[in-house]
């Protein structure tokens, strides 16, 4: 086979799975300009009559901007609350490990493969308990400990690759810890930092479990908000598709934007 | 300008015992190499005194304060290592300034230190470069000149040549002598290199597995050496060795017996051995000569030729396999038959255990 022939097929063979992954969004924007009656037909029109009604529906129904907001907050805060934790409980893994570290970064790890509704209960009593139900704070908090152990094992491997003399070398320099970390280590890892950010803000702002059981209305985020179209409405679902499209909206741009380093995020330890 | 004193310093892996109680006192303003093969834990010892590595047990002192415990920030000793440890992100002059920038020091000051380290260095037309676009010399020099902007009282090296070439290692080793005697500071270098260490050092300390083997002036360490392991450590090409027996003592000399019945004379004062002793005899490559009546009977086996000097490698009848340093008019081929003469004036015994008798 000649290059060219095999990168043809090569790209032909890429578009065909990235169309195939990307269908079921690229189907849910396309009905959300359609009409309740064509998204649910048999036979689908492909761009027959688009308009913009189920937009302003659902904007009548309920304040996007109001769950938008919430999102922001909630998914870039608990993204950084987890990262001022995770940073420093990273630098001792990598830097000064013991024995125990690789066993305790297993057990972090292992605490996602509990279903979080295994700690319901005792989350929503404490939740209660310090009023921290449906307010922002609440899910800040309880977002940024449900990423932290994924956070923490990725700041780990990339603070694995900066040179642990370089970090000597500040030392020797005369920079205490702090120094060293804010003046070498974080500058040095910033791709990584920037990557594990931008999954952190992903998973939050797709984070739903917790969202619909600590929060109703004030702190409520946009995955509140879809949820709300879903049951009560019935088979409403060109208003969905708009809901949803506004939903995922924010986040699909800034993946786009950090497309170079959420790759790199994706497959670290993979690639070197 | 600093001593440092080690006492019984130990450092302990995981239950495994690296460094196993040194004792030393390095002198103010000396160049002291530590020099030992791969693996005897120079580094270690090093990275102690630096404050990187913590002590297990034993008593570090500089300038006679004990620093176990101080952080290696607050040490105030300046260290280069084998892998240059620059800051990827930083530009050569902000490199060079960092420690300054963290000491507190006004920016004016810092432009002049590091101008002024620059220029010993030939760094001046490299300061706004980052150090990915240096070559390994340039590199080495930076790491270096990070070390001499901030006065420091006492310089670490750790192998900082090892990365160099051949012909760039030579002249740095003179540049970094040259260093020393203007900044009249006190060094300790860390190589495993024997002629670096030779050619460099006011003291030499030779290590074996975590301990002490001798410390003395390159020449001490040349002439005397004290057991067989720094006998075969210094010089080059390395001394040779040959079993042999007492088989007379009188006042001032002895007779030896090797393997093969050839008998040699040295001087050494009679109550040093006993007849019936097994001893090695060492003897350096340049102290044999090629001679028709020389005692030792030997056949040439390779012949490695520099120019000025060859080394004849030739085995001796007693089996053992010797290095011989001929000037390089001398002709000599591969098979030939030869004689050797030792110079008995420059032969070194060592006991059974292999220290040297004298
Ligand atoms: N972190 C560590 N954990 C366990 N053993 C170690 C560690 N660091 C060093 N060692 C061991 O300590 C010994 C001494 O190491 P060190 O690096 O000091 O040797 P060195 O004399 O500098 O050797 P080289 O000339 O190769 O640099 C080695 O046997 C090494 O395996
Ligand atoms: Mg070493």
């Amino acid at each position: 086979m000649t290059p060219i022939l095999r990168k043809l097929l090569l790209t032909v063979l890429g578009w065909i799975v990235a169309l195939v992954i990307a269908f079921p969004v690229i189907w849910m924007v396309l009905t959300s300009f359609k009409s309740e009656t064509e998204a649910i037909s048999r036979v689908p029109h492909l761009f027959a009559h688009l308009s913009l009604t189920n937009y302003v529906a659902v904007q009548e129904r309920a304040k996007y901007l109001h769950f938008a907001w919430n999102s922001v907050i909630v998914s870039f805060g608990s993204t950084l609350l987890a990262l001022l934790l995770a940073i420093p409980a990273a630098y001792a893994m990598a830097f000064l490990p013991t024995p125990r570290t690789r066993g305790t970064l297993l057990w972090m790890l292992s605490t996602k493969m509990m279903p979080s509704v295994g700690v319901l209960v005792p989350v929503y009593l404490l939740f209660r308990d310090a009023g921290l139900l449906d307010t922002r704070v609440g899910l800040v908090l309880v977002d940024a400990l449900g990423i932290l152990p994924v956070v923490v094992w990725m700041l780990y491997t990339f603070f694995k690759e900066v040179p642990r003399e370089v970090l000597e070398a500040g030392r020797m320099d005369g920079a205490g810890p702090l120094r060293e970390v804010y003046n070498l280590l974080l500058p040095l890892s910033m791709p990584g930092i920037v990557s594990t950010s931008l999954l952190a803000v992903i998973l939050t702002w797709n984070e739903a479990f917790w969202s619909l059981t600590l929060t109703t209305s004030k702190a409520a985020p946009l995955t509140a908000f879809i949820a709300s179209f879903s049951s009560p409405e019935g088979l409403f679902y060109a208003k969905l598709s708009a809901a949803s499209t506004m939903a995922i909206a924010p986040i699909l741009v800034l993946g786009w934007a950090g497309q170079r380093q959420l790759v790199r995020g994706l497959t670290f330890g993979a690639v070197k | 300008m600093a001593t440092v004193d080690l006492q019984q310093l130990r450092k302990t892996y995981n239950s495994v015992e690296i460094i196993k109680g040194i004792d030393l006192t390095v002198r103010d303003q000396e160049l002291t190499v530590f020099v030992g093969p791969s693996g005897c834990g120079k580094s270690t010892l090093l990275r102690m005194i630096a404050g990187l590595e913590e002590i297990t047990s034993g008593e570090l002192l500089i300038d006679g304060q004990r620093v176990n415990e101080v952080p290696a920030a607050k040490r105030g000793l300046a260290l280069v290592f084998q892998s240059y440890a620059l800051y990827p992100h930083m530009t050569v002059a902000e490199n060079m300034s960092f420690s300054l920038k963290l000491a507190g020091v006004s920016k004016a000051e810092r432009e002049a230190k590091v101008m002024e380290a620059a220029r010993i260095l030939h760094l001046e037309p490299l300061l706004d470069r980052k150090p990915k676009e240096l070559s390994g010399g340039q590199r080495q020099r930076v790491a270096i000149g990070r070390a001499i902007v901030r006065h420091p009282r006492l310089f670490l090296f750790d192998e900082p040549l090892s990365n160099l070439d051949a012909a760039l290692r030579v002249r740095m080793r003179q540049e970094l002598t040259k260093l020393h005697r203007e900044l009249k500071a006190t060094m300790i270098y860390v190589t495993h290199d024997q002629v670096e260490a030779m050619t460099m050092a006011d003291r030499i300390v030779v290590l074996q597995a975590g301990v002490v083997e001798q410390v003395g002036t390159p020449m001490e360490l040349y002439q005397h050496p004290k057991n067989l392991f720094v006998a075969g450590f210094i010089g080059s090409p390395r001394m040779n060795f040959l079993t042999a027996i007492v088989v007379s003592v009188s006042d001032a000399r002895v007779a030896l017996e090797l393997t093969d019945g050839t008998v040699i004379h040295a001087s050494l004062p009679a109550s040093a051995v006993s007849v019936g002793h097994t001893i090695t005899l060492g003897i350096r490559p340049e102290h044999i000569r090629l001679s028709a009546t020389g005692s030792i009977g030997a056949q040439v086996q390779l012949v490695e030729r520099l120019g000025s000097e060859s080394y004849v490698y030739v085995q001796a009848n007693s089996g053992e396999v010797l290095t011989v340093r001929v000037s390089g008019e001398v002709n000599v081929a591969p098979e030939e038959k030869v004689r050797l003469a030792p110079d008995s004036d420059f032969l070194h015994l060592f006991d059974a255990i292999g220290q040297r008798i004298s």
